[in-house]
């Protein structure tokens, strides 16, 4: 009798957890790591040729191998026949994670107050559980530069993978210092200085910039010097985009403020990458010769001039490609990141070709990150950020398949696929009066 | 004498009108396209004659009669011109935002036939737009639908005349900032928005009253009946009442899509569209079975609160549920390529070439109201035409002439560095200023509202 009493009242215990779960229905899928093999695609390297008929082993966080007949029995093994293998696509400029709802204010993160503030940090505040992050990842960007604005120096930018629960685990080991150059145009249709004070405003702008370059390189001569110091984040920061051990990310658009960052930037031993660049095409050339790679876009955006031919924004990219210049292309966004590989499209289409176009959103930002040994492209050793498609991933009609970032294999779901799955055939549908 | 004046002014008058209805009408010969009609499926290598203005004949080995001009669209696609039912473009003023109700209002008299606009909407195969009034309003002004004959000098010359009335409101965000929160005024809250529909309904319906008691005593003899004061406000809703005009209704959370078909059905309103629509495919079987459907972004999304749960799908959930369902711009940017907005519908969600095709031609046709006149190629069709290098749904897709009522508006080939019509001996053309206003138009022009209140509202402008 005790006996069967102690049973009965195990087996209720061994209830209680169970009754305690049953309100949670189904399972939540986890991006999950370990050995994959995908097996028997169309790989576009993007580097070393399109290669038929080939595999790619993914195993700790790394394309292991990219061939033929690869022995990997213990490799859970993702048929891709009839699929085409992309590196993960990177977006040169975009304010992913430091926003959740653009009108919410409680919800902005990009824009800290002052003028000069180079020491805030972007990837502080990149929220790994942004709605927005896993809209983003099922489209195949992978990789993102978030950047904060604001000031003349906002903050300093970072490079982050789409996969990860802490800033640190996201981080993709690229940082620079933003300046936004000082403009000598008129800032909108509102604006209603004359052109003396806009040259006056100018003038004055760029001479700020000047001499808070001139602090921040004092700063580093008496810091290099041994010198005691106050505690100054500001130009502690700064000093690094002086000194070259970060570059500087100069955000500029208008043709006549990119002639003056350029001449801003010689003589100064600094790496500058330019974003933005919306007028680049009319200065094509001398961005060529200064050797100053460009982070452009958005590309589906209006011409900067009501005077301009209509696609003067589609052909930038192509312009400056044919001029020499090393183009990535960016989408300047936040929730609308997704949308990377149709901005690169419309530049292919209007004159920078494809293969170049995937190129400025593969292994062109990583060159001019400097990450290329790890990013950019479907070589063994890179980390494994891959994309398997059913097509051309910048061809509005191609499914993408699945996703791997750092060697995870992502779920091919989000709030937006879910809302599809739960109310594509409502039930109750219509109901009769 | 002075009758003879008269009668001189009239005929004078008359002439005016006749001149403005005088738009111009091609005629032209486009051989060997393939030619995607949306509604009678895709002809491979193709011909289509268009004389007037109008479509004459679909086939193939069509010759050209004489005097009109034949062009070889070999390899490339023929598709009807697109409409968008969502748009600013040519707009002068887009808000009247001084009260919750202002149907009185007409964005045809705020028409500018000048605009670069719409000059890089043809370049984008878009010949129709349906250019709103604001969203700051629960009943905003009258629309007008514009045809985009580039070129014209008369604002008369772009409004599509034989288009139906149709008129804006909107729920939700917008009207309650402007009004409950920016004025302290109702509505600041959703049930605000119903109250000030049904108040301004019943009011219209009173209204309505009085004039057909006025008109029902007026022929009697010896009536001393004054006749109701005349009110364009009550007139207006009075003939949405009557269903000469058709609502398109800014909107996005289920909940505020869902009192609107309350209220239409308790009005006996029929013709009803939705604008925006973000949340949609959660009333997605309560939209198709009570309106003419719903006209929304492909992926546009948290913006804003109202937008926050929004799905890329919601085209195509709305589609697969038998919602008669379009894709607008609202801007001046997505404008140019609709197109490829409507290609979403295929990477999220599927839909076919012809659903999606559907969703800039013959769906914001008839949410229009011109779907017997426009949004496909038919014979007796207005002949609203794009040619496309590349089928129009890829990305790669590069838009090459279009032509309104077969007048070749935009040519690539021909297309000059400035395309402005005109610039003023005044006008400052350099230095320029950059783009950098938000694309969205809706709340344009009610800033006013807010300088004294509060600027916060000022940043946000969907």
């Amino acid at each position: 009798m005790n006996r069967i009493l102690k049973t009965f009242c195990a087996s209720l215990l061994a209830l209680i957890p169970v009754a305690a779960m049953a309100q949670i229905d189904g399972e939540f899928v986890k991006p999950r790591t370990g050995k994959f093999l995908l097996q028997n695609a169309t790989v576009v390297t993007v580097t070393k040729g399109t290669l038929e008929n080939t595999s790619v082993l993914v195993e700790n966080g790394k394309i292991a191998q990219v061939g033929t007949g690869i022995n990997a029995s213990d490799a859970e093994v993702i048929d891709c026949t009839g699929m085409f293998i992309y590196p993960g696509m990177i977006d040169g400029g975009t304010r992913l994670g430091l926003v959740e709802v653009s009108s919410v204010p409680e919800t902005v993160d990009y824009a800290e107050l002052g003028n000069v503030t180079p020491n805030m940090q972007a990837l502080t505040t990149v929220n790994p559980n942004a709605e927005a992050i896993g809209v983003t990842r099922v489209s195949g960007v992978t990789t993102v530069l978030t950047v904060p604005t604001g000031g003349l120096f906002p903050g300093t930018a970072a490079l982050i993978n789409l996969n990860g629960y802490t800033p640190d685990q996201m981080y993709g080991g690229f940082k620079a210092i933003v300046m936004n150059f000082p403009s000598s145009g008129r800032r909108g249709r509102f604006d209603r200085r004359s052109d003396e004070d806009i040259k006056k405003d100018s003038e004055k702008a760029l001479k700020e910039a000047n001499d808070i370059w001139e602090n921040a390189k004092n700063y580093l001569s008496l810091k290099e010097a041994g010198a005691e110091l106050q505690y100054y984040p500001e130009m502690d920061q700064l000093s690094k985009a002086v000194s070259g051990e970060l570059p500087l990310l100069i955000v500029v658009d208008a043709a006549s403020d990119i002639q003056n960052a350029i001449k801003w930037v010689e003589g100064k031993d600094i790496k500058v990458i330019f974003s933005g660049v919306a007028e680049g095409w009319r200065v094509a050339d001398e961005i060529a010769k200064a050797g100053i790679p460009v982070i452009t876009g958005p590309v589906q955006e209006l011409p900067s001039r009501q005077s301009d031919r209509y696609d003067a924004a589609y052909a930038n990219a192509g312009k400056m490609a044919k001029a020499g210049v090393k183009v990535a292309i960016r989408t300047d966004e936040e929730e609308n990141v997704r949308n990377l590989p149709f901005h690169a499209a419309f530049a292919a289409a209007y004159g920078l070709g494809k293969e170049e176009a995937l190129k400025a959103i593969t292994i062109n930002p990583a060159e001019i990150f400097g990450i290329q040994d790890q990013y950019g492209s479907v070589e063994a050793g890179k980390r494994a950020n891959l994309v398997v498609s059913t097509g051309d991933p910048l061809e509005t009609k191609s499914q993408i398949m699945h996703v791997f970032i750092d060697g995870y294999r992502i779920p091919m779901s989000n709030r937006h696929i879910r809302l599809y799955q739960e109310f594509l055939e409502r039930s109750p549908g219509l109901k009769a009066n | 004498m002075k009758k003879l004046n008269f009668i001189f002014a009239a005929l004078l008058g008359m002439g005016l009108n006749y001149s403005q209805a005088q738009t111009p009408k091609g005629s032209v010969l486009i051989k060997n396209a393939t030619v995607l009609t949306v509604t009678k499926g895709n002809l491979e290598n193709a011909d289509v004659l268009v004389q007037d203005g109008i479509i004459k004949q679909v086939g193939q080995n069509l010759s050209a009669p004489s005097g009109v001009q034949t062009i070889d669209a070999s390899g490339k696609y023929l598709m009807p011109g697109i409409i968008d039912a969502h748009s600013h473009v040519a707009l002068d003023v887009v808000n009247e935002a001084s009260a919750p109700i202002v149907a009185e209002v007409r964005m045809k008299d705020m028409v500018n036939p000048y605009e670069i606009g719409i000059y890089r909407a043809l370049a984008g195969g878009v010949t129709i737009s349906h250019a709103m009034h604001g969203s700051a309003n629960v009943v905003g002004g009258q629309n007008a639908t514009l045809k985009h004959r580039w070129g014209s000098t008369d604002p008369a010359d772009i409004i599509m005349q034989d288009a139906p009335r149709t008129i804006k409101f909107a729920l939700g965000e917008n009207p309650t900032r402007v009004h409950g929160r920016g004025n302290n005024i109702q509505p600041r809250t959703r049930m605000g928005v119903e109250a000030v529909l049904r108040n301004g309904f019943n009011e219209a319906l009173q209204y309505k009253k009085s004039w057909e008691s006025y008109n029902a005593a007026k022929g009697q003899k010896g009536n001393t009946v004054a006749p109701p004061v005349f009110n364009e406000r009550l007139q207006t809703l009075a003939e949405i009442l009557d269903g000469k005009i058709i609502i398109h209704c800014h909107s996005y959370r289920a909940d505020e899509i869902y009192m609107l078909i309350n209220v239409a059905k308790d009005f006996g309103i029929t013709k009803l569209v939705f604008q925006h629509t973000n949340e949609g495919f959660k009333v997605a079987p309560e939209i198709a079975e009570y309106t003419m459907g719903a006209s929304v972004f492909a992926d546009w999304w948290a913006y804003k609160m109202e937008v926050y749960y929004s799905t890329a799908f919601n085209a195509a959930i709305l589609q697969k549920n038998g919602v008669i369902t379009s894709i607008n711009s609202d801007s001046a940017e997505l404008i140019r390529h609709l197109y490829h907005e409507a290609a979403k519908t295929q990477r999220y969600g599927g839909l076919t070439d012809e659903e999606a095709l559907s969703m800039i031609t013959i769906n914001p046709a008839k949410q229009l109201g011109i779907d017997d006149k426009v949004g496909s190629i038919e014979v007796g069709k207005q002949a609203d035409l794009v040619i496309f290098e590349g089928h129009p749904l890829s990305s790669y897709a590069v838009p090459q002439m279009t032509f309104v009522d077969g007048v070749k508006y935009f040519d690539i080939k021909a297309d000059k560095d400035d395309q402005r019509q005109f610039v003023s001996a005044t006008e400052m053309v350099e230095p320029v200023y950059l783009h950098t206003e938000e694309d969205h138009q809706c709340l344009q022009d009610v800033d006013a509202y807010f300088e004294a209140f509060q600027g916060a509202f000022l940043d946000e402008k969907h």
